[in-house]
């Protein structure tokens, strides 16, 4: 290796460097070391943690509130995803026209984005306040009866479903807003002079240049669905009767409540997992009809 | 066959006019050519001939049809964009079906109009490709098909060559005028080239601050420019149009003694005008009375471009066998008389009037 080439290669690493210590002392090295854990029991005074083997996964197969909170999950992801990418296209779409008071609306829909979770989490519980509530008062001038939203097991999750939904159609319109800037105004004139309607030129063409924003914003909506679970810490912690609860929400309580940090650890390898597989899939299986330009 | 009436058309927008109260006809099968500087308004004409802007006042008839109000896809007419306006993510048949597929026409039918103008257009080979697989030329191409698939009697063109190179230029020129005559469409066509405009028209429209200069055909243009505007618009180079200044019955150019050197033109000196001669009219001639010294001389082959001094006033002189000039030498300029055209200095009007009785 000659001086020059030997140079190149230390710049290299330093520019490297930074972000590669954060990545490893913060995001892999924690990864690993949670794998390992998962094999362990979990130490209790002085009883230090011995390797168990796959015991902690046979507990989580048998553990009737992980499928509880699962399948709360796959819900969640299932009624946020579609609904809040949904949202934020038509909120783009209309802050895309020509408008009056168009910078307003938009920074409108995006306000949500910008406060916190939990302060978002304050406002809702207001709202769903029973008797007292917006919602309640909505519904009370129309004879309707009381409705305590967040304390039915029937009705806990869907309303943290539309606190999430709020929340993040205004971030995901952000992304859209800015794709369909780049789609430039000719298609549409030419569409307009072959008699495309309104509705045939978004499917048949807007939508298709939206797909690399949809597949991107798909993306972080999943891994959003799994980590947004901020505002059931202040409205519901997880109940009534786990209703509400969530897998990342019920690995907090498992391992900050109950100090089962070894079964917490193995939560958390499922929950990679899942996370893993799907974001794979995506890519895997949108990549061939995303038009890249 | 279809064609096209315009009538006091105007477009205006909050503080600025683009188009005031234009009107032309454009013949049945007839290609014309709106030309002018960029801001001229010859884009928003063709905007609202298309429907794609709304008139603020006057009437575009179609056919026959008066199609002010009506929205682009009832005007029964075709457009190709300057920047091609393809669909990036549909494949080049995909893109030329786009109009039929919109309006339902059946599968057999567009396989069979694709066949076709594919061929007619050269790009059988490329029909599975996306746009940015494509050179500049081929995007070009697929444009026209989508126009030309639509088998709509007028066509409207927004600049379409403006973003190739000189050679395919020329290329596509040619082929676009006789692919419209070879479907006796009726075409307007926008562009700032002249030579675009003079190659291809049958009428030119030559349109200056949102209103029309000229509207002729090309000979006529070149021969018989309305103002000095069209004068200096058409050919290259420009045509020298120079200031003259009345000495009794005498013009001569700016700054040119009256005691020393001959007049260029005798009249009646009832107007300030400008006098305008081709650069190609003018030739050498040692024996004239008109005497002007060359200042640069610009070598291009075929001929030379010779820039003189006469007076305070420059012209430019197109000339063969030039190229031995060198600068700062004294030469005799001349020009037949019929090349010489009188321009009104406050309005650039021809005036060709003051000719008649003069002595040029």
């Amino acid at each position: 290796m000659g001086p020059t080439a030997k140079r190149t290669w230390i710049h290299a690493w330093l520019f490297l460097s930074p972000a590669m210590i954060l990545l490893i002392a913060f995001t892999h090295y924690p990864a690993a070391v949670t794998l390992f854990h998962s094999f362990f029991s979990t130490p209790r005074g002085k009883r230090s943690a011995k390797f168990v083997g796959l015991e902690n996964y046979e507990t989580l197969i048998a553990d009737d509130t992980f499928w509880t909170v699962l399948v709360n999950n796959l819900w969640y992801a299932l009624a946020t995803i579609p609904l809040s990418i949904g949202i934020a296209i038509a909120m783009a779409l209309w802050v895309d026209s020509k408008l009056k008071g168009r910078s307003f609306v938009r920074m409108a829909y995006f306000t949500p984005t910008v406060l916190p979770l939990i302060a978002v989490a304050n406002i809702w519980m207001f709202f769903y306040t029973p008797g007292f509530g917006l919602i309640d008062q909505i519904r009370g001038a129309f004879g309707f009866a009381q409705q305590n939203w967040l304390g039915d097991p029937e009705s806990a999750l869907n309303a943290v479903i539309v606190v999430a939904i709020w929340k993040e159609a205004g971030f995901f319109m952000i992304f859209y807003l800015a794709a369909l800037q780049t789609i430039p105004t000719s298609l549409r004139e030419a569409a307009a002079i072959e008699g495309a309607g309104r509705w045939y030129f978004f499917r048949r063409v807007t939508f298709p240049l939206l797909m690399p924003t949809t597949l991107f914003v798909s993306v972080n909506a999943i891994i959003n669905s799994f980590r947004l679970v901020d505002h059931i810490f202040i409205m519901t912690e997880g109940g009534p009767d786990n209703a509400s609860s969530l897998l990342l929400f019920y690995i907090y309580e498992t391992a900050f409540r109950f100090w089962d940090t070894a079964y917490a650890s193995t939560l958390t390898v499922v929950l990679l997992l899942i996370l893993f597989t799907v974001a794979i899939g995506q890519f895997l299986l949108l990549d061939k009809r995303v038009h890249y330009r | 066959m279809t064609g096209i009436s315009v009538k006091g058309l105007t477009k205006r927008w909050d503080t600025a006019t683009a188009v005031d109260d234009v009107s032309f006809d454009v013949e049945p099968g007839s290609f014309a050519v709106l030309l002018g500087p960029s801001g001229c308004g010859k884009s928003t004409i063709l905007r609202l001939i298309s429907g794609l802007e709304s008139a603020s006042a006057g009437t575009i008839t179609i056919g026959g049809k008066d199609v002010t109000a009506l929205p682009p896809a009832e005007r029964d007419l075709s457009m190709v964009f300057q920047s091609y306006a393809l669909f990036p993510h549909l494949t080049v048949a995909e893109n030329i079906l786009f109009g039929l597929k919109v309006r339902k026409i059946s599968t057999r039918d567009q396989q069979h109009r694709l066949e076709r103008v594919a061929e007619l257009i050269g790009l059988s080979a490329l029909l599975d490709r996306r746009p940015n697989q494509l050179s500049g030329g081929q995007q070009q191409r697929v444009a026209l098909g989508r126009a030309i698939i639509a088998e709509k009697p007028v066509c409207l063109m927004d600049e379409p060559l403006s973003n190739l190179d000189a050679k395919l230029r020329h290329e596509m020129r040619v082929e676009i005028r006789a692919l419209q005559r070879k479907l006796g469409m009726t075409m307007v066509y926008v562009t700032h080239d002249q030579a675009e405009a003079m190659g291809m028209a049958d009428r030119i429209i030559l349109l200056k601050d949102g209103r029309i200069e000229q509207n002729a055909t090309p000979a006529e243009t070149y021969r018989k420019p309305a103002t000095s505007f069209a004068g200096r618009f058409i050919g290259t180079p420009p045509m020298n149009v120079l200031a003259l200044d009345w000495n009794g019955n005498d013009a001569r150019f700016h700054g040119q003694n009256a005691g020393t050197t001959a007049p260029i033109f005798s009249g009646k000196p009832q107007t300030p005008v400008s006098i305008g001669i081709r650069p190609e009219e003018i030739s050498f001639s040692a024996s004239s009375p008109c005497r002007a010294t060359v200042e640069t001389v610009e070598y291009l082959g075929a001929d030379t471009l010779v820039d003189c001094r006469i007076g305070s006033e420059r012209l430019t002189v197109r000339a063969r066998n030039a190229d031995n000039l060198k600068t700062g030498a004294d030469v005799g300029l001349s020009w037949p008389r019929d090349a010489v055209h009188l321009f009104e200095a406050a309005s650039g009007r021809r005036r060709d009037d003051l000719l008649i009785g003069a002595d040029a």
